[in-house]
């Protein structure tokens, strides 16, 4: 028995190391002065120099300024949408066109990325001849595609958390004669609050993240950050980009641990709410 | 209200595949959109005349380049699915076996690097494996070897990069199967005289077959049609599909074949995704449960 645990734990270790040596390796060598990035020089390192020359690079941090309102954009407009369509599969019974819907929310969660770019693309191309909109292609069309493919998980998650509540809360609401949107907005929203704090998250890290979809259906001036690192690393190694990742990391990890400690937070505050209320008939 | 999701998913996302279909059977204009119309006006017979071209789908089939591009997509996605697996299943396993309170350590650790940039964790691997790159500095500082190895621009460097990115699309199904396994079932086995290594491949794989299958379809599905990690970390004599369908379209800038690449790659993939959506639903039946 002690064998196995042994075995495990070890594997376990060893998939972390995997997870985590490249991250941290890519961390560390932003510190590096040497251009051969991967050679450490001992002398005259560690040196913030690439994240100067980061911080003067306005192309970059102009790409990340676009990325951000993509993102943002994309993440709210998939949190509305994302929430309609989860609570429609889970609330509302057998309606017709409901496995369809079903299945067109599933889809873009495995679709490749390129299927789903050259998609979008021969839409946008195809409507702006027939229609005159979208006129060209920029951030406007990048948000759409976004937002189609992002609202997929937004979907799953709100529908999975609403799945592991019944729907007993609602109809005593409703026998009791509260309007279906009082229903909604003091019952279902402030359970499902959780679910669209994690989605929003998700559609907005998913956006910033895109590189393929974005590609296809961007125009001039348009290039997000992702596509811009693209560019970059396709030539090569580059310092600057080590010190982009750190920062990004660094970010990232704190958002992550911020937000689970809320959830967490949140979910204590609702168990003692639920409990205070049964003890209190 | 209701309807909004439905007419935007009809609108951006099953509209565009018919477009992408209609298309296919297209040919290349030099002229803006970049291709003919499959219906036109013909003013002499005064009629509308539908022209449908096959000659996209003869080239996939005639020229040996596509078909050994689909080949070998197929054969990297499946290795490296299969590596996952075997990487992620024990990974998995070790966690579901922990206490409540390391184990939501553990998926936070396993989550956190999808989180951060999927580029930027590729890009790390070119670090790595490059000639003059960590691993192979490391190794000639040991003396382990004396000659660099070549590990980037190979089909290990891809295999590696996709078993890195997709790692916890394999882990996190196979953690939520085999957190629910009733535990006395192996007491059980272990009573009757099984040894733990009997009692896992008589009752906790079979068990887990759920989740093995739902975690290597959602890496083999993308997997298939990658781009960003061939392009970053793969060979340049064999190419993978997302990388020739892109060059298609941006660099031959012909629409109409690179069309016909996308809709055979999804004729390909639609048995996969059928099968993934199955396994969706069920999930969602069981969690109401």
């Amino acid at each position: 028995m002690n064998n196995r645990g042994w075995f495990r734990n070890g594997m376990l270790g060893l998939g972390l190391a995997f997870l985590y040596i490249p991250i941290l390796s890519m961390m560390v060598f932003s510190f590096n002065n040497s251009r051969l990035v991967t050679v450490w020089d001992a002398e005259n390192s560690p040196t913030l120099r690439w994240y100067v020359r980061l911080l003067e690079n306005d192309q970059l941090l102009g790409a990340a300024w676009i990325s951000v309102q993509i993102a943002a954009m994309t993440a709210t407009g998939a949190v509305i949408l994302g929430t309609i369509a989860g609570l429609v599969l889970a609330r509302f019974g057998p309606f017709r066109g409901r496995a369809f819907l079903s299945a067109m929310t599933t889809a873009p969660l495995v679709m490749p990325e390129v299927i789903t770019g050259i998609a979008m693309l021969l839409l946008f191309v195809s409507l702006e001849q027939l229609i005159g909109w979208p006129e060209g292609r920029g951030m406007l069309t990048i948000t759409i595609a976004h937002i189609t493919f992002a609202m997929a998980y937004v979907t799953v998650v709100v529908q999975s958390r609403l799945a592991g509540f019944d729907d007993a809360l609602e109809e005593a609401a409703l026998d009791l004669g509260a309007k279906p949107a009082t229903v909604f907005f003091r019952i279902t929203l402030p359970l499902i609050v959780p679910a669209l704090v994690s989605g929003w998250l998700l559609a907005f890290t998913l956006s910033w993240d895109d590189v393929v979809i974005s590609q296809f259906v961007s125009g001039p001036g348009s290039s997000t950050l992702p596509m811009e690192i693209f560019s970059r690393v396709r030539r090569g190694v580059s310092p600057d980009i080590n010190a982009l990742a750190t920062i990004l990391v660094l970010i990232v990890a704190t958002g992550v641990v911020l937000s689970t400690l809320y959830m967490k937070h949140e979910e204590k505050r609702r168990l003692r709410e639920e409990q205070m209320a049964r003890s209190g008939n | 209200m209701i309807g909004v999701p439905y007419v935007w998913l009809l609108l951006f996302f099953v509209v565009p595949f018919l477009i992408v279909f209609k298309i296919s059977f297209s040919w290349m204009q030099p002229i803006q959109p970049g291709y003919a119309p499959l219906f036109a006006w013909v003013e002499e017979t005064q009629r509308f005349v539908a022209t449908l071209n096959l000659s996209n789908y003869q080239v996939l089939l005639q020229d040996s380049l596509y078909l050994s591009t689909f080949l070998y997509s197929v054969k990297v996605a499946a290795i490296s699915t299969v590596l996952c697996l075997l990487v992620g299943y024990p990974m998995a396993y070790a966690i579901a076996r922990c206490g409540p309170s390391t184990r939501n350590l553990f998926l936070m650790l396993i989550i956190l690097p999808f989180w951060t940039s999927f580029l930027l964790r590729v890009y790390a691997w070119v670090g790595l494996l490059k000639t003059n790159g960590v691993i192979n500095n490391t190794l000639l500082a040991l003396g382990i070897i004396d000659q660099p190895l070549t590990l980037l621009y190979t089909d290990f460097a891809v295999y590696i990069g996709i078993v890195y990115s997709y790692l916890p699309f394999m882990i996190l199904p196979l953690f939520s199967n085999l957190e629910k396994h009733d535990l006395t079932l192996l007491e059980a086995a272990s009573d009757l005289g099984a040894s733990p290594m009997k009692a896992f491949f008589k009752v906790t794989l079979p068990l887990s077959m759920p989740g093995i299958v739902a975690g290597c379809l959602l890496v083999f599905i993308p997997a298939v049609g990658e781009f960003v990690i061939p392009s970053l970390l793969g060979r340049t004599d064999q190419l993978m599909i997302g990388t020739v369908l892109s060059a298609q379209f941006f660099s031959a800038r012909n629409w109409p074949v690179a069309s016909a690449v996308a809709i055979v790659l999804l004729l390909l993939l639609l048995l996969p995704i059928l099968l993934f959506q199955r396994y969706q639903r069920r999930e969602l039946e069981a969690a109401k449960r």
